[in-house]
């Protein structure tokens, strides 16, 4: 029965001991500790948000900086676009110079064929014309070597000369 | 791994010689039994014996040679009076007629100092005419008061210095070293404190009152869980039935009774003598009820620890004891595993009982302090 009875005694000293603890721990021993846990929880909250704000940082800083590139990309695009350009500009005005300075050389040519030709034929004509002015001479020589032969040219010509 | 190993097995075997030893130290009949004749090992008394609170600390050895600490005795009796209890244990004995029963009961009066006063299991009883007097197996002479340094008082205060010692040395810790991580001794107490902090009293209490009863449960919970833990080491200093002893699962059950009567505020009490709701001719039957409730939470608090302790003890004292009931060390195969088994379970009760008697008396302080919401 005195199993589950309280003895006096000891709930005295359980008491005594027990409030003597609860003091002792509470103001020397569960404050710091507990002030310390504190403490550092803050620290650690507040290097997490520490922690997300640079990554934002990061993150801002990594879009400013795929802006830049992609600027820098376009504008390269663009520079190079504008050289293309440029070259194939001039190496068509280069096409266009190259064909008409051919152009000018070959009408150039063709001309010069041309009055080669011209003079060569007004040489021809010439040569031609003496030529037949020889030959003429000589058939007119021929011709005109017996007195039969003048009078029946007068006499031919002058009956051209009637019938017309 | 291996060291982990090498650990547990010796932890294994102390354990088994411990609880061996234990059990020799806590059967004084044993050794007395064999001397004089055959009589049976009675398990009962035995465990009866240990599970109850002595004015010595036996260590080892029968009822003759044996080895104790006697303790002091402390009697305020017209003055104090402060004295060994030897002088009742190597007292004389003597024996008295039951008034009743008329059977002799055995009982040990005093020498020297303790002249005037006879022991009875353990209770110290002022003599009437040079002895006891018995009815029905109950000595009917005055108590004087007795405030003696008994087992348990001397566990008690072991065990308050063990806490002193490793939560002052986790506090150095954080004093030395401020906000980091913890370290040895503070990571593993560190943990239990924070699981107080904040799955006993933040999420039973009030978010904003929590605080103020934060070290009231830390001190509650550690001082269970100590001296569950003591208890169950088997030698000196540990060993006695303290948290398993009605006196001190009572008083800290009244401190959890007046922490809540005194923190209850007027939407606690307001459900205790008007509760809400309740018809008005209910309200007779409404308050004794609810008075009753106030008390019965705090007595439920102090059986379930009394009461799992105590069985615990029991448990590995009467597995134990089967060896002596055969008088073969061979049953210790059977008995010292069985023994073992419970006292790994132990060690988990002993978490689980300093546990639950914080979380429910911060269920009942956080139930005090409630603010009326509707």
């Amino acid at each position: 029965m005195d199993l589950i009875l309280p003895d006096f005694g000891l709930l005295f000293w359980t008491g005594l001991v027990f409030i003597i603890l609860m003091f002792i721990l509470t103001k020397f021993i569960w404050k710091p500790i507990l002030s310390s846990v504190n403490a550092r929880s803050e620290k650690i909250a507040e290097a997490l948000e520490m922690a997300e704000k640079t990554k934002a940082e990061m993150k801002s800083l990594q879009a400013a900086n795929e802006n830049l590139l992609k600027e820098a990309r376009a504008e390269r695009d663009a520079i190079v676009k504008d050289a293309k350009e440029t070259a194939t500009k001039m190496v068509e005005d280069a096409k266009t110079a190259a064909k008409v300075e051919s152009e000018k050389v070959v009408s150039a040519a063709r001309q010069t064929i041309a009055s080669e030709k011209a003079a060569a034929i007004a040489e021809l004509k010439t040569q031609v014309a003496s030529f037949s002015i020889e030959i003429a001479e000589k058939i007119v020589r021929t011709e005109l070597s017996s007195d039969a032969k003048q009078k029946a040219l007068a006499e031919k010509m002058a009956g051209d000369i009637n019938l017309n | 791994m291996a060291l982990k190993n090498r650990i547990n097995y010796v932890f294994i075997t102390l354990l088994a010689i411990f609880s061996f030893s234990t059990v020799m130290a806590n059967t004084p009949e044993a050794g007395h039994e064999e001397g004089k004749k055959e009589e049976k090992f009675n398990v009962g008394e035995m465990i009866m014996h240990h599970i109850k609170d002595a004015h010595e600390w036996h260590l080892w050895g029968g009822h003759h040679n044996s080895t104790s600490i006697y303790l002091p005795v402390i009697l305020i009796d017209g003055g104090l009076k402060t004295f060994s209890s030897s002088n009742f244990y190597h007292g004389t004995p003597a024996s008295s007629i039951d008034h009743k029963t008329h059977k002799s009961v055995d009982y040990m009066v005093g020498v020297g100092p303790a002249a005037d006063y006879a022991m009875f299991h353990e209770k110290i009883y002022k003599l009437e005419g040079g002895e006891l007097q018995f009815e029905d197996g109950h000595p009917h002479n005055v108590k004087p008061l007795d405030f003696s340094v008994t087992k348990n008082v001397l566990s008690l205060v072991f065990g308050a210095l063990l806490i002193l010692i490793v939560m002052s040395s986790v506090a150095r810790f954080y004093k030395k070293n401020g906000a980091v991580a913890p370290r040895g001794l503070a990571k593993f107490i560190e943990p239990l404190i924070l699981m107080v902090r904040d799955d006993v009293a933040k999420s039973n209490i009030d978010k904003h009152k929590y605080h103020k009863y934060v070290p009231y449960l830390l001190t509650i919970f550690f001082f269970i869980f100590f001296n569950n833990l003591l208890g169950l080491v088997p030698i000196i200093p540990g060993g006695a039935n303290l948290t398993g002893n009605i006196t001190v699962t009572f008083f800290l059950a009244v401190c959890t009774l007046l922490v809540t009567v005194f923190s209850g505020n007027k939407n606690y009490w307001g459900h205790i003598f008007a509760t809400p709701g309740v018809p008005l001719a209910l309200l007779p039957i409404m308050i004794p009820i609810e008075v009753v409730g106030i008390l019965t939470k705090p007595f439920a608090l102090m059986v379930r620890l009394f009461a799992n302790i105590t069985a615990g003890h029991i448990i590995v004292l009467a597995l134990i004891s089967i060896i002596f009931l055969n008088k073969s060390a061979a049953w210790g195969a059977l008995s010292v595993p069985m023994a073992l088994f419970i006292s790994v379970l132990e060690l988990l009760v002993a978490f689980l009982q300093a546990y639950l008697f914080a979380m429910l008396s911060a269920l009942f302080i956080g139930a005090a302090v409630e603010e009326a919401h509707h």
